[in-house]
């Protein structure tokens, strides 16, 4: 059934001289099992618009209906809400807390009432999710590495067992194999579990190779929303938002432009390669 | 969450106040403070809120937005009115079983009432019309005599101001952190004590890490600029007395003499 949104609008600071209109009339639907990239400049209302689909913040006009039921409804329970959309802050090492990582983890299956043993045994399914080795579970989550501590994180969401992941600029502040890393993982769970991902970010490079669907976000609007080599034809529209295409994209437009009659709707290096090889005929080298 | 918040907080604008030296609106304020104590009639009262109402429309902030301040230490007010009303004793003129009122009971409890309001919002006008930064600043200027007695003045304004500064960063941490755990199920709003004491820890174990990590970068910036302290160190913005400056003690001291007369006279 997955998420209907509404027409909805997001004020901050509503009613004084600082009123900021962070989300404006959106509406828009996210089924189940999909892989979505929502891709925005800072400011277009993104990391907003993800803390309303979890009821985290409550929309200032409009609707939001998971599984056809409202969410500001009064017999609709937010908690299960919660737990069903799970919902990966930037910087998620941030929240950790507890004194060893299997006990960080088990915070979320516990708070849904969970016994112990229950509530273990989804921490170490989560953190084996995440490909954390075994002799860090009893270790302190302050003495992890960054890139360990934000899988740790990602773990203590992923053990409630969420049927739609929102994980918001997972890869930010890590360095090229960390953010690989981790955007690696999260296309491995959506293969495993059939959830719902949907993964906000500002980079497209990250977002091209893995995603169905690309919504994109800009002064609170959603601005494009299709297949990503679509969105990708937009480039011009992109850039003036102070987003890009792939680096990819940018390559095959300009071999176009010299006169190789190549595909430009390509989106991984591999794909590219392929393309140009089949047209090295008309190569003059 | 914290928008309520106005008790204390840089306002925005620009006003003959906001302009003003803010080591006048520091002794200004003292000033005034201490004029409350020392009227005593009811005439007095009434000239320190005619000036009180007039330094208000100087300073350009929306009055409804200074009394919405008030509104946090309304209780206060009210617990501190209904003991003066009940327990003074003196010549009774309204009473139902246990409860009396005296005349002098009344006369003290208007004026505490209005003695306190007057201090609260008086003391919000400074804080309305002058940055955190500019406050500091004035103080530091202020207590420099104190240096004389190995008294560490630049120090303490610098604690001071970093300490102001990072108020809002670590309401948005807060903020940002209970998002987090409870978007993990953890539950803020539960009205069971010990429950409620319990949901604290991960709340409040993030937020003390993330403090000490950001002293510690700040720490690492000031000392990668070379920060040692304020021997000799110059400043971007010096504090200079200007005419209106000059003019704005001259009032104040026309104001504290006229508040003497009034305790002496009437």
């Amino acid at each position: 059934m997955g998420i209907k949104v509404d027409d909805i609008c997001f004020l901050y600071e509503r009613g004084t001289a600082m009123q900021v209109r962070a989300l404006d009339h959106i509406s828009v639907e996210i089924p189940d099992d999909q892989f979505i990239g929502l891709i925005g400049h800072t400011g277009s209302g993104k990391s907003t618009f993800v803390q309303t689909l979890n009821g985290l913040l409550k929309v200032t006009s409009g609707h939001i209906y998971y599984n056809g039921e409202d969410i500001d409804g009064e017999k609709f329970d937010r908690k299960k809400l919660r737990s069903d959309v799970g919902l990966v802050f930037q910087y998620p090492e941030h929240q950790l807390f507890e004194v060893d990582v299997i006990t960080d983890v088990c915070f979320g299956p516990k708070n849904l009432g969970l016994s112990e043993s229950e509530a273990r045994s989804r921490a170490i399914e989560a953190l084996e999710s995440v490909k954390m080795s075994k002799s860090l579970y009893k270790a302190s989550p302050f003495d992890l590495s960054g890139g360990e501590k934000r899988r740790a994180a990602i773990a203590g969401v992923l053990a409630m067992r969420p049927k739609i992941l929102i994980l918001d600029e997972p890869t930010a502040g890590l360095d090229p194999r960390g953010r690989d890393e981790i955007l690696g993982l999260i296309a491995e769970m959506k293969k495993e579990r059939n959830m719902t991902i949907i993964l906000v970010s500002h980079s497209m490079d990250d977002v091209a190779r893995y995603v169905d669907r690309i919504m994109v976000m800009g002064g609170g609007k959603i601005l494009y929303d299709d297949e990503p080599v679509k969105v990708f034809r937009h480039v011009k529209e992109l850039e003036d938002l102070g987003l890009a295409a792939p680096q990819i994209t940018y390559v095959m437009k300009l071999l176009k432009e010299r006169g190789l009659d190549v595909n430009t709707d390509v989106l991984r290096v591999k794909e590219a390669a392929a393309e140009i090889l089949a047209h090295r005929r008309e190569l003059h080298v | 969450m914290f928008d309520s918040i106005t008790l204390g907080q840089y306002y925005q604008t620009d006003s003959v106040l906001h302009r003003l030296d803010p080591r006048v609106k520091l002794v200004g304020t003292f000033t005034y403070l201490i004029s409350l104590f020392v009227v005593k009639s009811f005439w007095g009262y009434l000239l320190a809120a005619m000036f009180l109402f007039v330094m208000i429309k100087l300073s350009n902030v929306p009055f409804r937005y200074i009394v919405r301040g008030m509104k946090t230490i309304l209780f206060l007010l009210l617990i501190t009115v209904c003991f003066n009303l009940f327990l003074t004793p003196g010549e009774v003129i309204w009473q139902f079983s246990i409860f009396k009122i005296t005349r002098e009971g009344l006369s003290f409890a208007i004026k505490m009432a209005l003695r306190l309001s007057l201090l609260i919002l008086g003391s919000s006008i400074m804080t309305l019309t002058t940055t955190p930064t500019q406050l500091t600043d004035a103080l530091e200027t202020l207590m420099k005599p104190l240096r004389k007695v190995h008294v560490p003045v630049h120090e303490i304004a610098m604690m001071m101001s970093i300490a102001l500064r990072f108020i809002p960063i670590l309401m948005e941490e807060t903020d940002k952190i209970m998002k987090a755990q409870i978007a993990r199920g953890a539950d803020f709003e539960s009205k069971n004590i010990v429950k409620k004491i319990k949901s604290l820890v991960p709340l409040l174990v993030p937020l003390f890490i993330s403090a000490f990590r950001r002293a510690n970068d700040l720490a690492m910036a000031m000392e990668a600029r070379c920060y040692r302290g304020g021997e000799g160190r110059t400043k971007m913005k010096p504090l200079v007395y200007c005419a209106k400056d000059r003019v704005a003690y001259f009032i104040l001291l026309a104001f504290f003499v006229v508040c003497i007369l009034t305790r002496i006279f009437l």
